[in-house]
């Protein structure tokens, strides 16, 4: 008599823990792309950012990067302009953390000042361009809730596609899809909805190397802007991982030095 | 491998990884006056060319940098404002949370829109912009020590910086001349008078306060009228002068504060400087950002002396977040005991990759005779800047 039951038991308990559902694979994919991602202590590396508006007309950005990997935290990060000519030698300082606003400090070579700057506005343009400031800031867990979609060839290697709803209360997004392949959960693509729940942008990434045996970085990064016709291209080089940069080489009170 | 070695015997190796920065700009100015002049003689608009190249150094992992700036002013119709400055020519060394910097240099403290009181250390370029931001470059030995949540400067200042003024076919100038080659001095040591200053800043999340004090000459003149001639004679008295800055960020909002007491025989005084600037992000649906910063001012000394006395400054700033970087920032200055009121607009944008148009606009709108800015009343002025950045 009580077999039947003993056996649909012992049937049911592997099926309850594949039963995750749609929301905690999402979640479970993007904690594991973290994991993934987690220990490069530092990388510094070049950008050169194209903006295209709608004629084909081009401007030019070439900015240093310096990424310091903070556990528990947003990463510090050090932009260094070299052009445009009038704002070379401009550098910007951000401490991005998940649901709070980052602080941030720029310091402007032409007035010799250092300002603190407020960064609460997360979905403004970078540099007039097609990247919002929310785009280009750290990757953290916690400012997104997750859905996986779907399973899903991109080119010739396989995708997960997840739903990634961003937590931040002044995201200028209402959703994101994103493609993340199985391998090593390097990002190929993201769509983005605006608020109106509009698609509004669309970000390939490719040309993707990998560093230290493990890290895996794109060469080039193009957003599409469906809704003005714009675009902006970034084309990253001479990525170095672990260079040995310290706490020290990001506060805010040496910010008048940096070169 | 040899090659390397040899140009690194003196700390200094001239590969590509560490070589000269070399940047600046060069700039067409244009300034029409279009109100007739209060004094015979004066001019209804000049143009005028500036250069300003830059260039530094760094080697010993980062740890020393030597930079440098100049700059020249080319003026055919106004002979003092004809002039060149070092505004930098430094060498910085960093030994761990230790800064040295020895030379000449530009140094700005505070953090008001309106005014800056606190801001001591530099003497202001008087033949330069209107609004006194342009500084002359200021020799001195600066000691920083870098803390956790802080930051503590000592300054030697050696030597004072003598401002010029505008010459007589100058507009924006004093009622009568001013004689600087007569200047007298407080100080036996005059214009060779040691100074010095210190200043602390502590951070503590959203907030930071900053403490100074400065002792030595004071860079703002006395101007006294000769007792025969026509003319004004610049008198430059020693001062103790202990400043407070503070500035909060929250949200939207950013509160700022500045206020000092300066100590002279002329008579102490205190002056103070608070506000705050809220921004609007992505104003009707676009990119554009819009700061609205509100200031007002006081200070002990008559009307007839300090500008900003009883004072409200509201301003407007636009960001327009595009390619061009395109700004606008539109301030209003209303004196609240004389009526007095100022209306300043200064906005930029850049053209291509290269270029940057800035214009400037001041009006003089109703200036009480008992105000310092009386002798400008005529100077309502639109300035247009056409530079080539390198």
């Amino acid at each position: 008599m009580f077999k039947p039951i003993f056996f649909s038991t012992m049937l049911v308990l592997p099926m309850v823990s594949f039963a995750q559902t749609a929301e905690e694979k999402g979640l479970q994919i993007a904690k594991d792309a973290d994991a993934y991602d987690q220990g490069f202590v530092d990388f510094t590396a070049n950008m050169l950012m194209i903006l295209k508006n709608k004629k084909g007309d081009e401007s030019k950005r070439v900015i240093r990067i310096r990424t310091l990997e903070v556990e528990g935290d947003g990463d510090k990060s050090m932009s260094i302009f070299d052009e445009p000519a009038d704002v070379k030698g401009t550098a910007m300082l951000t401490y991005s953390h998940g649901l709070k606003p980052d602080d941030q400090w720029l310091y402007l070579p032409a007035i010799k000042r250092v300002k603190r700057i407020n960064s609460r506005n997360k979905s403004g343009p970078f540099m007039g361009s097609e990247f919002a400031f929310e785009d280009l800031g750290s990757q953290e867990v916690e400012k997104y809730s997750y859905k996986y979609l779907r399973d899903e060839p991109c080119g010739e290697i396989q995708c997960y596609v997840i739903e990634r709803i961003p937590a931040y209360k002044f995201s200028g997004y209402t959703r994101q899809h994103v493609w993340l392949d199985k391998q090593a959960y390097r990002m190929i693509k993201v769509d983005f909805y605006d608020r109106k729940n509009e698609l509004m942008k669309t970000l390939q990434a490719s040309d993707y190397q990998q560093y230290l045996d493990h890290y895996w970085r794109p060469g080039k990064m193009e957003m599409v802007n469906h809704l003005n016709g714009k675009s902006t291209t970034l084309e990253w080089s001479d990525y170095r991982f672990k260079t040995g940069l310290q706490d020290r080489d990001f506060r805010s009170q040496t910010l008048k030095r940096v070169r | 491998m040899s090659r390397l070695m040899v140009f690194c015997v003196l700390g200094l190796c001239f590969s590509s990884v560490q070589a000269w920065k070399y940047s600046g700009n060069v700039a067409a100015e244009l300034q029409w006056f279009p109100k007739s002049a209060l004094f015979d003689g004066q001019m209804d608009e000049n143009l005028t060319f500036s250069f300003q190249p830059k260039t530094s150094h760094e080697w010993n992992n980062r740890n020393d940098l030597f930079s440098m700036e100049l700059f020249f002013r080319l003026d055919d119709k106004d002979e003092n404002r004809q002039h060149a400055d070092i505004r930098e020519l430094k060498w910085l060394h960093v030994s761990g949370d230790n800064e040295w910097r020895l030379g000449i240099d530009t140094v700005f403290w505070g953090v008001t829109e309106s005014q800056h009181l606190v801001d001591v250390i530099n003497q202001t370029d008087r033949v330069e912009g209107f609004d006194g931001e342009d500084k002359l470059g200021q020799p001195m030995l600066h000691y920083t020590r870098i803390l956790d949540d802080g930051v503590f400067h000592a300054f030697l200042l050696a030597g004072f910086r003598e401002p010029e003024f505008r010459s007589l076919d100058g507009r924006l100038r004093f009622p009568l001349p001013v004689d600087a080659d007569r200047s007298i001095y407080q100080s036996s040591d005059e214009e060779k008078h040691l100074d010095v200053a210190l200043r602390y800043k502590h951070f503590f999340g959203d907030s930071e306060i900053g403490l100074s004090l400065f002792k030595g000459t004071n860079r703002d003149p006395l101007l006294i009228a000769h007792q025969s001639q026509s003319i004004l004679i610049p008198y430059y008295e020693q001062m103790s002068q202990f400043g407070l800055d503070l500035q909060t960020i929250s949200g939207n909002w950013i509160w700022k504060l500045e206020a000092i007491y300066r100590d002279v025989d002329s008579g102490s005084f205190s002056a103070a400087t608070g506000g705050f600037e809220y921004t609007f992000y992505g104003i009707v649906d676009s990119a554009v950002d819009m700061g609205t910063l509100v200031e007002y001012s006081v200070d002990d000394r008559s009307e007839n002396t300090a500008v900003l006395d009883n004072d409200l400054f509201a301003g407007l700033r636009f960001a327009f977040n595009d390619v061009q970087s395109s700004e606008v920032l539109a301030g209003f200055i209303f004196d609240i005991e004389n009526d007095s009121n100022s209306l300043r607009v200064e906005s930029s944008r850049r053209l291509g990759d290269e270029w940057k148009v800035t214009a400037e606009l001041q009006l003089f709108n109703q200036i009480d005779e008992a105000d310092p800015l009386f002798a400008f009343s005529q100077d309502d002025f639109l300035l247009i800047e056409l530079a080539r950045y390198f």
